[in-house]
């Protein structure tokens, strides 16, 4: 009998034919957070916004179990939990709704912006957010501007959810008519992580540089033809195609990890604007040589090492780039729950050909794969670390590397020691 | 459409879900969505177990919607049993399934598995987490011992003389408040009373020793919650009868000994001669004497609230100002217990107004969950959990039930930890002038100052969520007349004040003023005030 991961493998060889690396396609369990999870990092990045899901309270469980309760502060989120009279028809679900944000706008005044989170719930009984959201702002306006997108498991994985979010900013940013270009920098990053980001870009002499999310909902940049957005998160497909249709271009690059990911990021703006190279080396390279030693204190550790990617964030294929490429491990398998081919390009190219990308997932079988490969660490979801953690194998939950700041070079040397804590952790214990 | 911050209940099928991982040969099929997935991490992280719980979710897809989701459900069932070979299945339907009606129960049965498949309905727009467990356990109980009930009117043989009563002990499940360390003491108990114990469910049993239940004489639920629909079945069906004490507390210990001695048709008086807790000496000893009437709110499942009511009052000499519950099965006895202590139970499911609550009372000591922590941690009030929903934290590694002789010694100890002990109080007090004391100062035994001393913990997020300003606090303050100020050394002698009482003495001396129409508050109105207020 040929071992799963034998005919996964062979499965790749047959599609080696043709230039396009091969990806194992999966469609079975998935054990992946649905979209509404992205609030709990996005409620914190705008802040004068609130996230208000319209759903069940299975969806409430599932984003205070996420977040761990751990939020100290009186969140900027909350549920509306549909309960039977709702979906009896014996309430109006939109007047409802509409108390239920009174209610909640009333109590935080501070709040200039509302998201209306769509779940499974509300869109299998056709509940229409969109239109209740145009109601709710001509209501609410001037002080509050209403917008929804959806979360649900039924249509979103985890970090797809911050994707909608900021596919549905986008038409709301205000109009830029040519000028000079613009440099729009899409994807929420720790607020320091987004400083750094601005320090080197005005000492490259770019100054006109906006992030989207803004950090105030009422300083959304304007866009038009003429801004160039750089990607700083890998999964924002719907929110790319929205800023296209505003006559945005897209950059393409790899993503910001680790020192030649950074590098390459910030010089294909750098190029645009007709930085000279020679400046923009000085400008980089304190930082990156930082950054590089940084990285060197983990080599030694990672280097050769095999790692397993369960897919969560599709985060992995960029993580999996930066392993390889810049700490010589080795990815045995890359999963993530959606493939974007054309965003992942210059990080997919660079994996070793053996590496298996798989899209989607089949959980039971993944695992036999994992365990068959044996690999020296597991990135995976908060449900598999322990079981598997217990079964003898290094894990790192992949949640956290949502929740720190990971990306640009002075990041490098935390994000690879991330992935050596585990390892280093086994080696100490004793017991 | 209920406005929801933080839920106290999970959905039903969480319910179901904790009985599933309770037991061994248990597998639960779950039509629902990818996202729903996150309830393996309640048990894989939170409560660390060391598998995966027996779960499979269909996680159909909006795609599938259109298309046949029975059928997904039909091959998840069936991969299910094939590669974990459970001894029986239950089957159900999370809330977004329930909108899509394809009825898990009557497809698994189509699919003529070969073992025992007991669907479940679970309405997630109505019901709860605790609910949901009751529910998925009284099932399982009926189809497992159903074919054995008596004709009606049967009666249940003697036991022969000479042999030993025995139990059953019901309720346990996992992710239940130190529900592991419970069952042990409890079994401790039961041996050293020579009663034995005939199955200990759902924790720690298979489904196929559901079947044995009715060979015991009676029943002994722990946990009410989860166990109350069972036992009652059992109680008509095959005339079990079962304890309605809950052994939390020397006194509700005696009291279940007593209980349950009676049941086993066994003598008592020589087991209950003895003290068997270090409660009541501790509670006696004058170093305890500053625990007379501390104030403190108590919030939880029924059960645990009730029982630490108790316990707060007649074993540490507490005075409870408040008690509540979010388990509206059991609001009618939260309802009496609180009328004992001329007090009206607080029933609710909403977070917010439980912290309005507490910072309405101001208590010296909150006793609640995990959310009751939290509001105790803004508050700055000192903080012990006693139930359900609970953290990472609330597992600990050492022994700690709640129950029995030994559980009465970690409430003593776990209760009165927290507070800032009687002497040092005392000097806090009278020198409040003191250069080092400052208003962050906390008990000495506690690392940092007491309100914070978590915020490590909290660090992970810290990152992304900044620690917010108290918007939230200020917003929230009543808006009741106020007299029109507070003389300079008036406010002066009110920061001499220890801060945790510092705010009730505020309070009531603007009330105290208000009422008699006193605009500027002066040393002499503060001192009225607190001789007004004054205990
Ligand atoms: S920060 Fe501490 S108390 Fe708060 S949820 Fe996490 S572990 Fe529990
Ligand atoms: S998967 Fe759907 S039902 Fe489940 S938590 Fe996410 S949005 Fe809510």
């Amino acid at each position: 009998m040929t071992s799963v991961l034998a005919s996964a493998k062979a499965l790749q060889k047959e599609a080696c034919a043709t230039t396009e690396r091969p990806v194992l396609r999966e469609r079975g369990q998935r054990e992946v957070f649905c979209g509404l999870t992205g609030i709990i990092w996005l409620h914190r990045k705008i802040q004068d916004a609130f996230f208000l899901v319209v759903g069940s309270r299975t969806c409430a469980h599932l984003i205070q179990s996420a977040a761990g309760v751990m939020i100290f502060a009186e969140p900027r989120f909350a549920t509306a939990i549909l309960d039977e009279r709702d979906l009896a028809g014996l309430a109006d679900a939109n007047d409802e709704l509409d108390r239920v944000v009174g209610r909640l706008l009333e109590r935080r005044p501070d709040i200039r912006m509302l998201f209306l989170v769509g779940s499974c719930p509300s869109e299998v009984i056709k509940l229409d957010l969109s239109r209740a959201a145009e109601r709710l702002s001509v209501q609410h306006a001037p002080n509050v501007r209403v917008l929804n997108y959806s979360g649900s498991g039924i249509e979103t994985t985890f970090t797809q959810g911050e994707d909608a979010c900021l596919a549905s900013l986008v038409p709301e940013l205000p109009t830029r008519d040519g000028g000079a270009p613009q440099l729009l920098v899409a994807g929420a990053l720790a607020d320091i992580v987004e400083d750094q980001f601005r320090r080197i870009f005005a000492e490259l002499g770019m100054t006109d540089v906006a992030f989207l999310p803004p950090r105030k909902s009422r300083e959304l940049p304007a866009v038009g033809p003429g801004t160039k957005v750089l990607l700083a998160q890998p999964f924002l497909t719907d929110t790319t195609a929205r800023l296209q249709e505003r006559g945005c271009e897209i950059l393409a690059a790899p993503f910001p990890y680790g020192v030649d990911g950074t590098m390459a990021w910030l010089a294909k703006a750098a190029d645009l604007w007709g930085v000279p190279r020679a400046r923009f080396d000085e400008v980089v390279a304190p930082a990156a040589t930082r950054a590089r030693k940084a990285l060197d204190a983990h080599k030694f550790r990672l280097a050769g090492k095999r790692v397993f990617f369960f897919p969560d964030s599709q985060l992995e294929i960029p993580l999996a780039r930066f392993l390889s490429e810049e700490l010589g491990m080795f990815p045995v398998e890359v999963g993530t729950p959606y493939l974007n081919r054309q965003q992942m390009s210059f990080d997919l190219d660079k994996l070793p050909a053996e590496t298996l990308v798989s899209e989607g997932q089949d959980v039971e079988r993944q695992l036999d794969r994992c365990r068959e490969a044996k690999p020296d660490l597991i990135v995976c979801g908060l449900g598999l670390a322990n079981p598997l953690e217990a079964e003898g194998f290094t894990t790192k939950w992949s949640i956290e590397l949502l929740f720190t700041p990971v990306q640009g070079f002075e990041q490098a040397g935390d994000l690879a020691e991330l992935f050596t804590r585990p390892l280093l952790r086994r080696t100490r214990l004793e017991v | 459409m209920q406005l929801t911050v933080w839920t106290y209940e999970g959905p039903p099928h969480i319910g179901a879900m904790r009985i599933a991982n309770s037991m061994d040969g248990l597998h639960y099929v779950l039509h629902a969505p990818q996202g729903d997935t996150y309830a393996d991490l309640l048990f894989t992280m939170i409560e660390r177990n060391n598998v995966r719980p027996p779960v499979t979710y269909t996680t159909f897809q909006a795609r599938d919607l259109g298309g046949d989701t029975a059928e997904l459900f039909k091959s998840s069932a069936r991969a299910a049993y094939e590669r974990f070979k459970p001894e029986a299945m239950i089957v159900g339907a999370s809330c977004t399934a329930e909108l899509i009606q394809d009825d898990p129960g009557g497809l698994a049965k189509a699919l003529a598995l070969d073992c025992p498949v007991i669907p479940l309905e679970l309405p997630a727009y109505q019901k709860k987490e605790n609910w949901g467990a009751a529910e998925t356990f009284y099932q399982l109980v009926r189809a497992y011992t159903g074919a054995q009930a008596p004709a009606p009117g049967a009666t249940r043989p003697q036991r022969a003389a000479g042999e030993r009563a025995r139990c059953n002990v019901l309720g346990p499940t996992s992710l239940g408040f130190r529900n592991r360390d419970d069952v042990t003491e409890i079994l401790r108990l039961l041996a050293d009373l020579k009663i034995e114990v005939n199955v200990v469910a759902p924790q720690g049993s298979r489904p196929s020793d559901l079947a044995r239940l009715p060979e015991a004489d009676f029943n002994i639920v722990l946990y009410p919650e989860v166990a109350q629909n069972a036992a009652n079945w059992l109680k008509r069906t095959f005339g079990q009868p079962f304890t309605k004490t809950i052994p939390i507390g020397v006194g509700a210990t005696r009291a279940f000994v007593k209980e349950v001695c009676e049941l086993a048709g066994i003598d008592s008086t020589a087991f209950l001669s003895r003290e068997r807790s270090r409660l009541p000496w501790y509670s006696r000893s004058i170093d305890s004497t500053y625990l007379t009437g501390k104030r403190v709110f108590i919030f939880g499942d029924a059960t645990h609230a009730i029982a630490a009511a108790k316990v707060a009052t007649s074993e540490l000499g507490f005075k409870v100002v408040g008690l509540g519950t979010y388990s509206r099965e059991f609001a009618r006895d939260v309802r009496e217990a609180a009328k004992e202590y001329g007090l009206e139970a607080l029933v609710t499911d909403d977070y917010l107004e439980v912290e309005q609550a507490v910072r309405e009372l101001h208590p010296e000591l909150v006793l609640g969950t995990q959310m009751e922590r939290h509001i105790a941690k803004r508050l700055g009030v000192p903080c012990a959990v006693i139930s359900a929903p609970i953290h990472v934290q609330d597992f600990p590694a050492r022994y700690a039930p709640q129950m029995g002789f030994e559980g009465a010694n970690v409430l003593f100890d776990t209760w009165v930890h927290p507070l800032m002990m009687g002497l040092e109080e005392h000097l806090l007090q009278m020198f409040r002038d003191d250069f080092e004391f400052h208003d962050g100062a906390g008990p000495s035994h506690l690392g940092g100052h007491g309100g914070a001393r978590d915020a490590s913990a909290e660090a992970p997020v810290a990152v992304m969520a900044p620690v917010a300003t108290s918007e939230a606090i200020v917003l929230q303050a009543p808006v009741a007349a106020k007299p029109e100020g507070w003389a300079a050394d008036a406010e002066k002698e009110l920061g001499k004040i220890p801060f945790f009482v510092r705010g009730k003495a505020r309070r009531n001396t603007e009330r105290y003023a208000a009422e008699r129409g006193i605009t500027t508050i002066t040393i002499e109105t503060l001192y009225d005030a607190k001789a007004h207020y004054s205990r």
